[in-house]
């Protein structure tokens, strides 16, 4: 298909699509109405269960198995990641020479590591009660560890960052909501739900019963899955690199 | 017209990048052009749960009751969203990786030349 011809098709779909969808949207009900059936009883639900976050409270109690096929496609994206991104046969493992470091960046790069890593730790903690959550908050301590590869080289990250160490992590943490999950189910009563624990004060760390254990296996989780597939990224991009005399495989 | 607006911008959105998967050249574009459709997404979500004049459902700092709350439940539905699609693209980078290494280009329409 030529080009002119495949800029036709699109513009004649795009076309249909946006009318449909134009369409659908004046039949949506208006933006900022007062009707939010589903929310209101999910606040209700959040309350009852003691989440000051209703965010987490859906995530983690009312909707938690829905979560848990999420952190399923977030291991078997980094599984596939993994395998995707292995060394090969034809490519070998150079030694990244420490490149020089601006004074400034060095500087401020260490100055913010703890303090974002500290960041990425609390959000996770708080999950149930302030904004935030596994997800966020693992994602900002992952990233905080690479402050060092900014700040100071690629053997200093690998130092503080043995891989096989956070592989283990991200499949303990899967695992972790998944035997909270069936804990549910061995106390008598279903799969993930919310009645293993004491729903506890309102507003502290210990509240919402399982909401902040399924919280903290997802931080470690997301935490660790970050971690590896940047590390699998920057091998590719720092230390991985293609035999010069290789023999050339043109596949199969 | 004010009260469908926002669900238009996200139409907009998921067209624009529909727009650039089509006639994208580079297929690290492609993933980008991806994600700007999964964006359309997010602002559709948001745009639903909505209500005028209302806060976050986060009772750390708010009197329970004391004010109207936007919808908690499609503001997970985009986190969950946000991650699935973070995941997509992180394994579809690594897969154009490999297409690069193998066939020296990430130009989608050369790689159909080059294999049928």
């Amino acid at each position: 298909m030529s080009r002119r011809v495949r800029l036709w098709l699109l513009a004649l779909g795009g076309a249909g699509l946006a009318a449909l969808l134009f369409a659908a949207c004046l039949e949506l009900p208006g933006f900022g109405g007062d009707r939010h059936p589903y929310g209101e009883r999910a606040v209700r639900e959040s309350l009852a269960r003691r989440t000051a976050n209703a965010v987490s409270s859906v995530n983690f109690d009312q909707r938690a198995f829905d979560t848990m096929g999420e952190m399923t496609i977030l291991f078997a994206a980094v599984l596939g990641t993994v395998v995707l991104l292995r060394q090969t046969r034809d490519e070998h493992r150079a030694q990244p020479a420490p490149a020089h470091v601006a004074p400034p960046v060095r500087r401020y790069a260490l100055i913010t590591l703890p303090v974002a890593l500290l960041v990425g730790l609390y959000v996770v903690a708080h999950g149930q009660l302030s904004p935030g959550g596994g997800f966020q908050g693992g994602v900002v301590a992952a990233t905080a560890l690479h402050l060092l590869y900014l700040g100071a080289d690629y053997r200093a990250l690998e130092r503080v960052r043995p891989v096989g160490l956070y592989e283990v992590g991200d499949a303990l943490g899967t695992s972790a909501y998944l035997v909270l999950g069936i804990a549910g189910v061995l106390a008598g009563t279903a799969f993930l739900a919310n009645t293993l624990l004491p729903y506890g004060t309102f507003n502290t760390l210990s509240s919402g019963g399982t909401v902040p254990l399924l919280n903290a296996a997802v931080g470690m989780e997301v935490a660790c899955a970050a971690v590896v597939l940047l590390a699998r990224f920057l091998d590719q991009a720092v230390e991985i690199e293609e035999n010069a005399v290789g023999t050339e495989e043109s596949g199969e | 017209m004010m009260s469908v607006l926002p669900y238009l911008v996200a139409v907009w959105i998921f067209l624009a990048g529909c727009y650039g998967l089509a006639t994208s050249r580079n297929l690290i574009h492609a993933v980008g052009c991806l994600a700007v459709c999964q964006a359309a997404t997010y602002v559709l979500l948001i745009a639903v749960g909505y209500r005028d004049g209302a806060t976050a459902p986060v009772h750390s700092d708010i009197e329970p009751g004391s004010r109207p709350l936007v919808d908690p439940v499609v503001q997970a539905l985009a986190l969950t969203d946000v991650v699935v699609g973070a995941t997509v693209t992180a394994l579809l980078l690594a897969l154009i990786l490999q297409i690069s290494k193998r066939h020296g280009t990430v130009d989608p329409d050369e790689l159909s030349e080059l294999r049928g």
